[in-house]
């Protein structure tokens, strides 16, 4: 099917690569279909929304970016996405993408998580306050000094 | 709104299968146990909000930026 996107024009997408998001996601619930979609020369996706092509959120593979991150996904979430083994499984954080691109935010406390063969998919908002809604994906030039 | 009052141990049924029982009242602090169906999705409600927020914010990312991250990666 033909969908519009907010940053790749008209594309042709397979029905069987859409993920159905059930609640849609928060601030957005009526979103409810997303295409995922890789950016060219980024190890970045878009989560496209199918009926709004405004609706395009920039994720990436948090644990690629912060190696200590960890998700212990809850009963609910297993039994909402239908997830009965890890490797269903697919982690995603959504970019809050700034200028400068140094000023980029990951949101660790809510990642975006994808069962890949039931092709189900929520936002899952952890009860955990190791995270928060923005962690920066470039340490600060402070930071890197001192290693 | 509909308001009620409720004393220590009571509950209050909200459709056939979300309970919410007063546990505990602790001079400022009130403790709530909640029981709901898998699928109800339960929050404080300003950390759903922060959320919220940042998935607004999340979208503000206009095409030209997208450029410059394309150009930032190939810089590397």
């Amino acid at each position: 099917m033909k969908i519009s996107t907010k940053f790749h024009g008209e594309i042709e997408m397979n029905v069987g690569e859409i993920y159905t998001f059930e609640s849609g996601i928060p601030g957005f619930v009526e979103e409810k279909q997303f295409g995922l979609l890789p950016l060219d020369e980024t190890p970045f996706f878009v989560l496209q929304s199918l009926k709004t092509p405004e609706v395009a959120f920039i994720t990436t593979n948090p644990f690629e970016v912060f190696p200590t991150y960890e998700v212990n996904l809850s009963d609910e979430v297993l039994a909402d996405l239908q997830i009965q083994s890890e490797q269903e499984v697919t982690v995603f954080t959504i970019l809050s993408v700034r200028d400068p691109f140094e000023e980029t935010t990951a949101n660790l406390q809510a990642p975006i998580i994808l069962n890949h063969t039931k092709k189900l998919g929520k936002q899952y908002i952890m009860k955990t306050d190791n995270y928060t809604t923005r962690h920066k994906l470039i340490p600060s030039p402070v930071a890197q000094e001192v290693k | 709104m509909l308001v009620l009052t409720r004393k220590l141990n009571e509950s209050i049924m909200i459709g056939n299968d979300i309970e919410i029982t007063i546990l505990a009242v602790e001079g400022e602090q009130i403790k709530l146990g909640i029981q709901a169906p898998k699928h109800v999705d339960i929050h404080r409600k300003e950390v759903y909000l922060s959320i919220q927020q940042e998935n607004n914010q999340a979208l503000n990312t206009e095409v030209n930026t997208l450029t410059n991250l394309s150009d930032f990666f190939r810089k590397k």
